[in-house]
């Protein structure tokens, strides 16, 4: 995902300057091909390197990946983990999306919560998730809250940038002619946050998942994190990369089958 | 009929408008000029109920329309959408709407896709579609080429003779106001007040 800088077009109705995203959409060809290029590199390092236990290769790993998936045995780990990132990220993007348009369309409390945005974006990931085991157990909603607390400023800041950048003719415009609740946020307001909200989506996502990670191997019994502690007592580093490389090509999937795609969808009236 | 019966108008401690009487008839359209900044945009919002910061009293109707300095469409929805969405109009009113200031089969374009004219135009039948008793127009044609305005002009005289709301427009251009005032007005001083200027009788109003 890149940011790159304000939309500076001036055509009609294009008042609301706000970032461009660019969608990597599906994978290009170079991208496969580049790709196969670090894949051939990891193996030639590896050949290089002769020490299996240490640099395991791709003909080491990949074969591990595959039988983990065919077999089945790394599915419920990967469904355990897939499962925390989607509550994580769903109570991440609601609370951090309220609390950043909160913000966003109020300058008087902003003023006063700024300073403790900025605090809680400074707190270190790892003393989040555990003060969140201290003081809620070394449980499901621990891990959850940790996750989701690490992501929440960041959300809120996005979307306070995003509030802050509305066009306020077209406020003026529905409380002329008195337009709904309802009408203004799916007509006015969310198309307006839409570039926002898929900036924070993409870019949280990406952080969320891997917090997730961190929250499993210091808590939990079950999913990719915790695989990744046992392959970590046992010296297994092959293990860890299978089980790292399984989680990355789903998220992956997600990004180019879900987010991209929803990305296109919403940009879509900015095609001439 | 609008009325306004202004005491003071300040943003923060500075006051931005003195102490004025306006009064539009329905058909009637009061042409508002002034300087840049002198205030006609503060007031045009205080008639349309935008602003409700100011101190004196504001007699409108209800069913009122503006015509932005700039276009202000929805530029994620369509054409159509831009007319039926604001005003909670039917498609067909709208649809008839657009074929009355020329955009017929223009209904499904994106705003991006129309040139600053035919966006003015779309502003135009979204002002007119709900037929409004109260119109406000800020500088409804800037930054247009003349040969544009002068075919905007004839529309947009039509559609009041037509529909017959009380309109008032703010603008700097001499040739909007002859076009369309049926009364004239400025706007000059800090704060600012208004100076009626001779009345003139148009044909057909």
């Amino acid at each position: 995902m890149r940011l790159s800088g304000v939309d500076h077009r001036s055509g009609i109705g294009r008042g609301v300057q706000m970032p461009q995203i660019d969608a990597p959409g599906v994978p290009r060809p170079v991208a496969l091909v580049s790709v196969l290029l670090l894949l051939g590199l990891w193996w030639a390092i590896a050949a290089w390197l002769g020490d299996p236990r240490h640099a395991p290769g791709p003909d080491l790993v990949l074969p591990r990946l595959w039988e983990g998936v065919v077999t089945g045995t790394m599915l419920p780990d990967l469904g355990a983990t897939l499962g925390r990132v989607v509550i994580a990220f769903a109570i991440a993007m609601g609370i951090g999306t309220a609390l950043g348009l909160l913000l966003g369309v109020m300058p008087a409390l902003d003023r006063w919560l700024d300073p403790w945005l900025t605090i809680a974006l400074n707190i270190p990931a790892l003393v989040t998730i555990v003060l969140c085991y201290l003081w809620i157990g070394l449980n499901e909603t621990a891990a959850i809250a940790a996750v989701a607390i690490n992501k929440i400023p960041m959300v809120a800041v996005m979307l306070r940038e995003g509030a802050r950048a509305r066009d306020p003719a077209l406020g003026d415009l529905a409380r002329l002619h008195q337009m709904p609740a309802l009408a203004r946020l799916r007509h006015i307001l969310l198309p307006q946050l839409a570039p926002h909200l898929s900036a924070a989506a993409r870019a949280g996502i990406a952080l969320i998942w891997k917090i997730v990670l961190v929250v499993e191997f210091l808590g939990r019994s079950n999913g990719i994190g915790f695989r990744i502690h046992l392959d970590f007592q046992v010296f297994d580093i092959a293990g860890v990369l299978a089980h790292a490389l399984a989680f990355v090509a789903i998220m992956l999937a997600v990004e180019w089958l879900l987010l991209a795609p929803l990305a296109r969808r919403a940009n879509r009236w900015r095609q001439p | 009929m609008i009325s306004l019966d202004l005491r003071s108008k300040a943003h923060g401690r500075t006051q931005v408008l003195g102490p004025m009487r306006i009064e539009v008839a329905p058909g009637e359209v009061l042409g508002i000029s002034g300087p840049s900044g002198i205030g006609k945009s503060t007031l045009l919002r205080i008639v349309a109920g935008l602003d409700t910061r100011f101190d004196g009293r504001l007699d409108a109707p209800a069913e009122r329309a503006m015509v932005f300095q700039s276009p202000t469409l929805l530029p994620w929805r369509s054409v159509l959408d831009n007319i039926t969405i604001p005003t909670q109009c039917r498609p067909e009113a709208a649809r008839a709407m657009l074929a009355r200031v020329g955009l017929a089969g223009h209904e499904a374009a994106w705003p991006g896709q129309l040139s600053l004219g035919q966006a003015r135009r779309v502003a135009l039948a979204r002002a007119f579609v709900g037929t409004p008793r109260m119109l406000l127009m800020d500088e409804p044609f800037s930054s247009l080429d003349a040969d544009r305005i002068s075919d905007l002009l004839t529309l947009t005289q039509d559609l009041i003779a037509q529909h017959r709301p009380a309109v008032i427009l703010a603008s700097h251009s001499a040739a909007e106001l002859d076009a369309l005032a049926t009364r004239r007005a400025h706007l000059s001083g800090r704060p600012a007040h208004l100076d009626y200027l001779e009345t003139r009788l148009r044909a057909g109003s």
